[in-house]
């Protein structure tokens, strides 16, 4: 088809037009990955190596500076606190998502219509202008300064969007199979759980990518939230490390690295299914 | 009194439809709905410290607007983000509107180039801000460094302590961070134009130019819907990358002061000078929320309307 189009006399899509496609992909990967290659190999130097040779490839074999970061540094803390809030907020919004979502999809109600609008509000606002609030709300609660400010919040900023994700996913459902289980006289929860869920997999998978990112990589809440060191999270204890060691540069690059790993490990072994759930909303 | 069998049963069917939906209802109730509404309220009191005070009416929101100390603030602020939104939507949604295009031609190692300009996207902006802010170092960032290997050394500047640069350095910075975004929303959308509309085209003798304005540009018209209003409500909630690189006040001289750093230092103070005002803050949060609610609705409206018309 390719040979065919460019033999065409009528086609103006020169050889040319191809390579210089191919130049200007190249060069921008190149741009979007060398930063990053920077980074992992100067954690591998010292910091005069750092600055005499930046470009030059390390000792590979020189760890001190991630031994440093993991042994001597509160990164481990920062590491821990992040699954858990990560993880924590991550099933609450499955759970309370794939119930809503259930429900407005399987059942006729007459206030379906007003909860998809009240979902829908909380899919549009930004719920960062309402952190004074949110912060005198947590406050009174008891919830401010520990993790579980950040995991109500993220809940809530989340739910929104796997409502819908599992709402859509779950209307487009055949209601024979739902039928069926019902003449054989099991139970709506049972339906629910024994016959409906097992199918909905592929979008709580893209409801738990689309939320774990951003909430992983979050920084403005636990900057509002959290002040005891040993309950920040890595984002927010990333400020904390770079502000100790800002002379240092090899541990500066370890700590960056360190943080980027887990994320950037996890979209490469799953790159489809990454690029699939962040775009989620905006691609129908 | 005896309930009938039916009446049991949509007694239960009803509570079983509660119990699914109520815990959710009640979470967004209370942690996004009852915030959003009491930041309304919170504009209209006067605040000390934590503790609300009596009602002042649109005291702080003339104070925001007109004050002669939060003013010029804000409005410097403001036209910074406005800057960034046009930069952006040239720079990061326009140029992943071209990546897009390169890549739906599936040339060789489409693939390796589709997984790698979506790698920093993942990332947390924390990261990508201090990376960039070391690249960028004045004596021994890489920028420069490179600059001076090459022998142009006339250009080497301090991106960031140069008040003509850092605006610009920062907004680049951005745009390195999510350009993988548009350009895969993009590639998605051109991906669903019916395949033989682009080779009749070709087919025809339109030229590669006609083809993107005429033909493509419309046709992904739902996909420039939702990355520009999403890249509007980004830019006027720009925070993190200024706050990492440059530093809550903006510096140097409030070139690079954007409205999410006027409102966090507003209301919950700066490292130098603890003093936060509450009801200052909750005003701005008002007025950029309306701004942004008013705006983003008309701007997905128009985007809409022009959708149907192609």
């Amino acid at each position: 088809m390719t040979a065919l189009t460019s033999q065409a006399p009528a086609s103006r899509q020169p050889i040319s037009f191809a390579l210089l496609a191919q130049v200007i992909l190249i060069a921008n990967s190149f741009i979007m990955l060398y930063p990053v290659v920077v980074m992992v190999l100067s954690a591998f130097k010292t910091t005069g190596e750092i600055f005499e040779h930046p470009f030059a490839l390390p000792d590979f074999t020189q760890v001190g500076n991630f031994a440093k970061v993991l042994g001597e540094t509160a990164m481990p803390t920062y590491f821990v606190n992040s699954i858990l809030v990560t993880g924590t907020s991550i099933v609450l919004i499955l759970v309370l998502g794939t119930m809503a979502g259930y429900a407005v999809a399987r059942y006729e109600s007459r206030t379906n219509t007003f909860i998809l609008l009240f979902f829908l509000a909380g899919l549009m606002l930004p719920l960062k202008l309402a952190v004074i609030p949110l912060f005198i709300l947590l406050r009174d609660l008891g919830l401010l300064d520990s993790r579980w400010s950040l995991i109500v919040t993220y809940t809530a900023i989340g739910l929104p969007s796997a409502v819908f994700i599992m709402a859509g996913f779950l209307r487009s459902l055949p209601s024979e199979l739902e039928d069926a289980a019902r003449i054989d006289g099991a139970s709506e929860p049972r339906i629910m759980w024994s016959v409906m869920l097992p199918l909905a997999r592929p979008p709580m998978a893209i409801a738990a990518i689309q939320n774990a990112v951003p909430i992983w990589n979050d920084f403005f809440f636990p900057l509002v939230f959290i002040q005891t060191d040993a309950r920040k999270t890595l984002p927010q204890g990333l400020t904390t490390f770079m502000g100790e060691y800002t002379t240092d540069w090899g541990m500066l690059f370890a700590g960056l690295t360190i943080a980027a790993a887990p994320i950037t490990l996890l979209y490469i072994a799953l790159s489809r299914q990454f690029i699939q759930g962040m775009t989620a909303g905006a691609v129908k | 009194m005896p309930v009938s069998p039916k009446q049991a049963r949509t007694l239960k069917h009803r509570s079983w439809v509660a119990f699914l939906v109520i815990p959710s209802i009640v979470f967004m109730s209370l942690f996004v709905v009852y915030p959003i509404l009491s930041a309304f309220a919170y504009a209209f009191y006067d605040w000390q410290g934590l503790a609300r005070g009596e009602f002042v009416g649109l005291k702080n929101f003339r104070e925001v607007l007109f004050g002669a100390t939060m003013a010029p603030v804000v409005w410097n602020a403001f036209l910074h983000n406005v800057y960034a939104l046009i930069a952006l939507m040239i720079v990061q949604n326009g140029g992943g509107f071209f990546l897009a295009w390169l890549l739906y031609k599936e040339p060789f190692g489409f693939r390796f180039h589709r997984v790698a300009v979506f790698v920093p996207v993942v990332l947390s902006t924390i990261i990508v801000g201090f990376l960039w802010k070391l690249f960028l170092n004045p004596n021994f960032g890489v920028i420069n460094q490179a600059l001076y290997s090459l022998g142009l050394d006339a250009l080497a500047k301090p991106w960031l302590g140069d008040s003509s640069t850092a605006l610009g350095a920062l907004i680049l910075a951005n745009a390195w961070h999510f350009v993988g975004f548009p350009t895969l929303v993009y590639l998605a959308g051109m991906q669903r134009i019916p395949p033989e509309i682009i080779e009749a085209a070709r087919l025809d003798g339109t030229s590669e130019w006609q083809l993107l304005k005429n033909i493509v540009w419309p046709l992904v018209a739902p996909s420039t819907t939702i990355l520009f209003t999403l890249l509007f409500i980004g830019a006027f909630n720009w925070f993190e990358i200024p706050y990492v690189m440059v530093g809550l006040d903006g510096s140097p001289f409030g070139t690079t002061d954007v409205l999410g750093l006027v409102f966090y230092r507003t209301a919950f103070g700066n490292q130098s000078a603890s003093i936060q005002n509450f009801g200052l803050g909750s005003a701005l949060a008002t007025l950029l929320f309306l701004f942004i609610v008013v705006f983003a609705s008309m701007l997905t409206l128009w985007l809409r309307r022009r959708e149907i018309q192609f």
